[in-house]
């Protein structure tokens, strides 16, 4: 007898942490108890983006979304929904503005501004089914570049679709392999950074445990177009979920031949072995990251040789993001210009953020490039909870800097970011409401770079350290005028001189807080020596500069 | 087993389409033609639950991709369960009562296929009243 429902569950981490493991079981048994087990399927699938609200359970065909569903709401749902085709009113989600009830998943303002591409398989597919994802589609891209394009093709096709990395820097992808394909040596590594430490930030996570497959299939055709046989994923242990998903999505690749030797009987050979991390956030730094790959120290190199030169064990190797090559199987199956119509002039695509903090809707969003932080905030966001006002939000993590009210309607993409004094980071986003300090705020991530920097060169080593004993004194109302300029120049000198990314972007929360709410640090400070507000550093600098006319 | 070719990777695709064709079919609610089936007490106690799974297997033995089939509660028309509502895209929805198991196929072959209503087991109903 055919199915004739699916009934979707989440086991994204947030929603198995909200019990959605039990709510599976319950639905499973329920469905056997009244004899309905040839009719619906319980599919458990990735996530569904919308975490806030987890629980999801969603059914199909009938597209009924259920929201903060417990395991005692699988006998309702099975009873009421899949027996007598009553919607579970009561799970369904309320719009809170309105206070009207939304069942259907596209009409929903969370979902209804959002383009899901790296993302279009969480949710929709179970992860530890590799024939879900072929039912979808899925590895027909890697099937097309081996049997009917050149490495060539395929770099000129990423190029053309405006690709850039996701991982924050924003480096164009087809630029980036057309430069390890024109190395010469005769082995190649590709490798997906799948370390994601930015706090607040799950995108790469979720995207490996939703739709695991769309991943490998990437890195092959990557590998293929820079003539690497090998892959590395390189994951933080504290990812057990993710990494189990990898294993079972790498193993079935395997057994149907979609790995391994002589892949589509084309004579390309693709491994992929996965490789842990401890959790170390400059280890998402392309060299320390393959330091770390070699069982070294996860420590950054000097840049030149670029890795795309010298890196895995001294071969040429390209490093790129989990979303980055989640994004890579859509643009070869629907072409270059249909992902370069997306997006704005200089940021192609779309980009995937996790939204966090004082925000209502807490989740995985995927919008297309260029739309504004207002649309996200109260649209997809649906605003601040309680009632209170929007203050800032974080970006890109400790290496990002605040926007504010005045950004509001700034378009989000990479250029547009940095000329404000922020960045798209990996695309974590942390809401602040008016209760939160900012000051306090930028001593926190201050604190995590502080914590994360490996030590290796003496402005991040020292420099954080001593940023952070500077914002301590400010914070419990000791500092002084001489105190902000203290830490005006040791915010520019550690950007300035450290060796790796880490160290380059650790000032910027401080930077940019200085600058929109400078207020706030003004609060913090009783100058005795200069009532004036005018501090020691400053005042020197100007009898030099005096001197020197 | 191991996919060798395009062809072979198609092959294995259309035998495992069957599986999510209910989400691929979810996923668009456009152009789809739904057929509606009450399911309350006195839809499943008159056969509506036989009549369901006929609608379902039919389907899925043409191949019929743009139809789906959705479970409601009460229509309304208890005296003619098991009742039946097509929507054809842009058109006025069709009421069906009566309808048995052994009517399904008749059924999709001049409505669903034919677009020509079954007057037989139609069921007078204005739609714009209600």
């Amino acid at each position: 007898m055919a199915t004739r429902s699916n009934v979707l569950v989440c086991t994204g981490t947030g929603c198995l942490a909200g019990e959605s493991e039990k709510v599976a079981k319950n639905l499973e048994l329920i469905i056997k108890a009244r004899g309905y087990e040839n009719e619906a399927n319980v599919i458990k699938t990735g996530c569904f983006g919308f975490c806030e609200k987890g629980p999801i359970v969603k059914v199909e065909p009938d597209n009924v979304f259920y929201v903060s569903v417990g395991p005692k709401d699988a006998k309702d749902i099975i009873d009421e929904h899949i027996i007598k085709g009553r919607v579970v009113e009561r799970l369904l989600y309320r719009e809170p503005l309105q206070n009207e009830i939304v069942s259907r998943q596209e009409e929903m303002p969370f979902y209804k501004k959002q383009l899901r591409i790296a993302l279009r398989n969480c949710g929709l597919i179970n992860p530890e089914d590799i024939f879900e994802y072929i039912a979808f589609g899925g590895y027909e891209a890697l099937g097309k570049v081996l049997t009917s394009m050149s490495p060539e093709q395929v770099i000129e096709e990423v190029k053309k679709s405006g690709l850039r990395g996701r991982g924050g820097g924003g480096f164009p992808t087809g630029l980036k392999w057309d430069i390890t394909r024109k190395q010469q040596s005769p082995e190649k590594f590709i490798i997906c950074n799948a370390d994601e430490g930015d706090p607040g930030a799950f995108m790469d996570r979720s995207i490996l445990e939703g739709d695991p497959h769309s991943v490998i299939e990437a890195m092959a055709i990557g590998g293929y177009a820079i003539g690497a046989d090998k892959g590395l994923i390189y994951i933080r242990a504290e990812y057990p979920l993710a990494i189990a998903r990898l294993n079972i999505a790498i193993r079935q690749a395997k057994e149907q031949g979609l790995l391994g030797k002589n892949i589509f009987g084309t004579g390309f050979n693709f491994e992929i072995a996965i490789k842990f991390g401890a959790g170390a956030f400059v280890c998402g730094e392309e060299t320390a990251l393959i330091n770390s790959c070699e069982g070294k120290r996860g420590e950054p190199n000097y840049k030149p040789p670029y890795p795309a030169e010298e890196g895995y064990w001294g071969h040429p190797t390209c490093v790129n993001n989990v979303e980055t090559f989640a994004n890579i199987p859509q643009i070869i199956m629907r072409g270059a210009e249909w992902f370069s119509s997306i997006g704005t002039e200089r940021s192609k695509g779309t980009k995937v953020f996790a939204l966090a903090g004082k925000i209502k809707n807490v989740g995985l969003i995927e919008v297309p490039m260029g739309v504004t932080l207002r649309d996200i905030i109260y649209d997809i966001g649906g605003g601040i909870p309680g009632g209170h006002k929007f203050k800032a939000v974080q970006t890109g993590g400790p290496s990002g800097g605040v926007m504010t009210e005045q950004h509001l309607d700034t378009p989000i993409e990479y250029d547009s970011l940095l000329e404000i004094g922020s960045m798209m980071g990996s695309g974590g986003m942390i809401v602040m409401d008016e209760r939160d300090n900012m000051v306090k705020i930028a001593k926190f991530y201050l604190e995590f770079s502080m914590d994360e920097s490996c030590g290796r060169c003496t402005p991040c080593r020292i420099g954080t350290k001593r940023m952070y004993e500077i914002l301590n004194k400010i914070t419990s109302g000791k500092g002084t005028m001489s105190d902000i300029d203290a830490l005006k120049q040791l915010a520019y000198m550690v950007k300035d001189g450290s060796l790796c990314g880490l160290g380059q972007t650790a000032p910027n929360p401080v930077i940019s807080t200085l600058k929109h709410f400078w207020n706030e640090y003004m609060a913090f400070i009783k100058d005795e020596d200069s009532p004036r507000g005018e501090g020691r550093y400053e005042a020197k600098n100007k009898i030099r500069s005096k001197l020197e006319v | 087993m191991s996919i060798k070719s395009m062809e072979e990777l198609r092959k294995i695709r259309e035998e495992h389409q069957s599986k999510v064709a209910l989400r691929q079919s979810g996923e668009n609610p456009e152009d789809k033609i739904e057929i509606l089936i009450g399911m309350a007490t006195c839809g499943i106690s008159s056969g509506a639950r036989e009549t369901l799974n006929a609608f379902v297997e039919e389907i899925g033995k043409q191949g019929l991709q743009n139809v789906k089939v959705i479970t409601v509660g009460c229509i309304g028309y208890c005296h003619s369960e098991p009742t039946v509502q097509i929507n054809m895209p842009g058109q006025k929805p069709v009421l069906y009562g009566n309808v048995k198991k052994d009517k399904v196929v008749s059924l999709i072959d001049s409505h669903i296929k034919g677009g020509q209503p079954l007057n037989d087991l139609l069921l007078k109903v204005d739609f714009e009243r209600a």
